[in-house]
């Protein structure tokens, strides 16, 4: 039984929450206070376990209620789940696109939805060069304008960009590099 | 089917319309699938499934770093995608239900292979977080606060930032044609940025429906040709 609520709490989660990753965050507060499959504390902790470890939030929290009320099986039927609304709208709006893609109204609705994608993109960019290279509350702190840069992530930052220009390597090799690099120098 | 609804020319409900091709869809889809029994090669499928299975075992920092690594592997390697059409994916993906890297996984794998293809890239996509969750919550639930995990991830951070920004300087010129579109660029970038800290926090999947509807009544289509 618990399993089968399970998959629908997460099956919901998954058709409600729009624009994933943080999205997630309301509903399994809500689940949270509901099933008391994981406390508010779990969520923090898995929210610094998304920041490191590959994956969005939503799947992440959902593999960690699963396995913590239903074990192994759990963990991979509740993530399934929160993936089952995706693939459904998305194979729906497929078709769509794909019947009317010369369509003029919809090719027009592109033309407003690639700038906006790139802003969004770039948008989260920011956010992690938010963390990553600059300290906001250090500098409030000081206010003290050296304060505000992480100097070693942009030092980092500016090697890798060189380095993706030269060498010719899969982004991966740069991934892993980093890894080692804030392991070795304590980022 | 098509007997059971009102003829052409006859007023519909919005309701009606949205039925009609929820339907019409369902019945695409159901063919598709039948179609594909026979015509799915199990090699391909299995190579979208370990191509997203790469993915998603190297995506640090959630959807949107997904990006830079679709664009490597499967724009620019493989060719299975151009990058116009994994901005759309990620434009639709933003503002429709469900987390935008398994919408895209659905997207790109409907595109290589109809049904089958869109399981096999979001099961792919899914299969290393879904390992790796649960590898920490049965050993060690205290993953995040060793301390040379969080420096690995600092390391990682500023990598993904440099990815992401790269991804965005690629992708410039396929989506900013003109002044239009570099004046919306702008416009959303501000909001998305700073609109939590000046007046109220937009949500996302608003503003990226708002700029398809000014797409709609502004925009100059053709773009691909």
């Amino acid at each position: 039984m618990t399993l089968i609520s399970l998959c629908i709490q997460f099956f919901k989660t998954g058709l409600f929450s729009i624009g994933g990753g943080l999205a997630t965050l309301p509903f399994l507060y809500e689940i949270s206070d509901r099933f008391h499959w994981f406390s508010h504390a779990d969520i923090a902790d898995m929210i610094a376990i998304s920041e490191s470890t590959p994956g969005a939030i939503g799947i992440n929290m959902s593999t960690y209620a699963g396995y913590t009320t239903g074990g192994i099986p759990g963990g991979i039927l509740a993530s399934l789940s929160l993936a089952c609304p995706s693939v459904i709208i998305i194979l729906i709006i497929a078709r769509f696109l794909e019947k009317f893609r010369e369509n003029k109204y919809v090719d027009r609705a592109f033309y407003g939805l690639r700038p906006a994608s790139i802003a969004m993109i770039s948008a989260a960019g920011i956010n992690v060069a938010m963390v990553a290279l600059f300290d906001l509350s250090a500098f409030q702190e000081s206010h003290f304008l050296p304060d505000f840069f992480v100097w070693k992530g942009l030092i980092l930052a500016v090697l890798i960009f060189i380095g993706q220009k030269k060498i010719k390597i899969h982004p991966v090799a740069f991934i892993a590099a980093s890894a080692v690099i804030g392991i070795i120098f304590k980022f | 089917m098509a007997a059971s609804f009102p003829a052409p020319g006859a007023p519909a409900a919005p309701g009606a319309i949205f039925m009609r091709f929820t339907i019409k869809a369902a019945g695409h889809i159901i063919e598709d699938i039948n179609y594909e029994r026979k015509a799915v090669n199990m090699n391909e499928i299995l190579e979208l499934y370990l191509a997203f299975a790469r993915i998603g075992a190297v995506n640090f920092g959630g959807g949107y770093a997904m990006l830079p690594l679709l664009e490597e592997d499967l724009a620019k390697n493989k060719g299975w995608v151009t990058r116009e059409e994994l901005l759309d994916y990620f434009a639709i993906g933003q503002c429709t239900p469900g987390l935008i890297a398994l919408n895209v996984s659905t997207f790109v794998g409907n595109k290589r292979k109809g049904v089958a293809g869109a399981l096999a890239a979001t099961l792919g996509f899914l299969t290393c977080p879904i390992i790796i969750i649960l590898v920490i919550a049965i050993f060690m639930k205290n993953f995040a606060d060793i301390e040379a995990v969080q420096h690995a991830f600092a390391g990682i951070r500023v990598c993904v930032c440099v990815l992401i920004i790269q991804a965005v300087l690629r992708l410039w010129k396929k989506a900013v044609v003109d002044r239009t579109t570099l004046i919306l660029y702008l416009v959303i970038f501000f909001l998305a940025v700073f609109g939590k800290h000046l007046f109220f926090a937009v949500p996302t999947a608003l503003l990226v429906i708002a700029s398809g509807v000014f797409g709609v009544f502004f925009g100059k289509g053709g773009q691909d040709k």
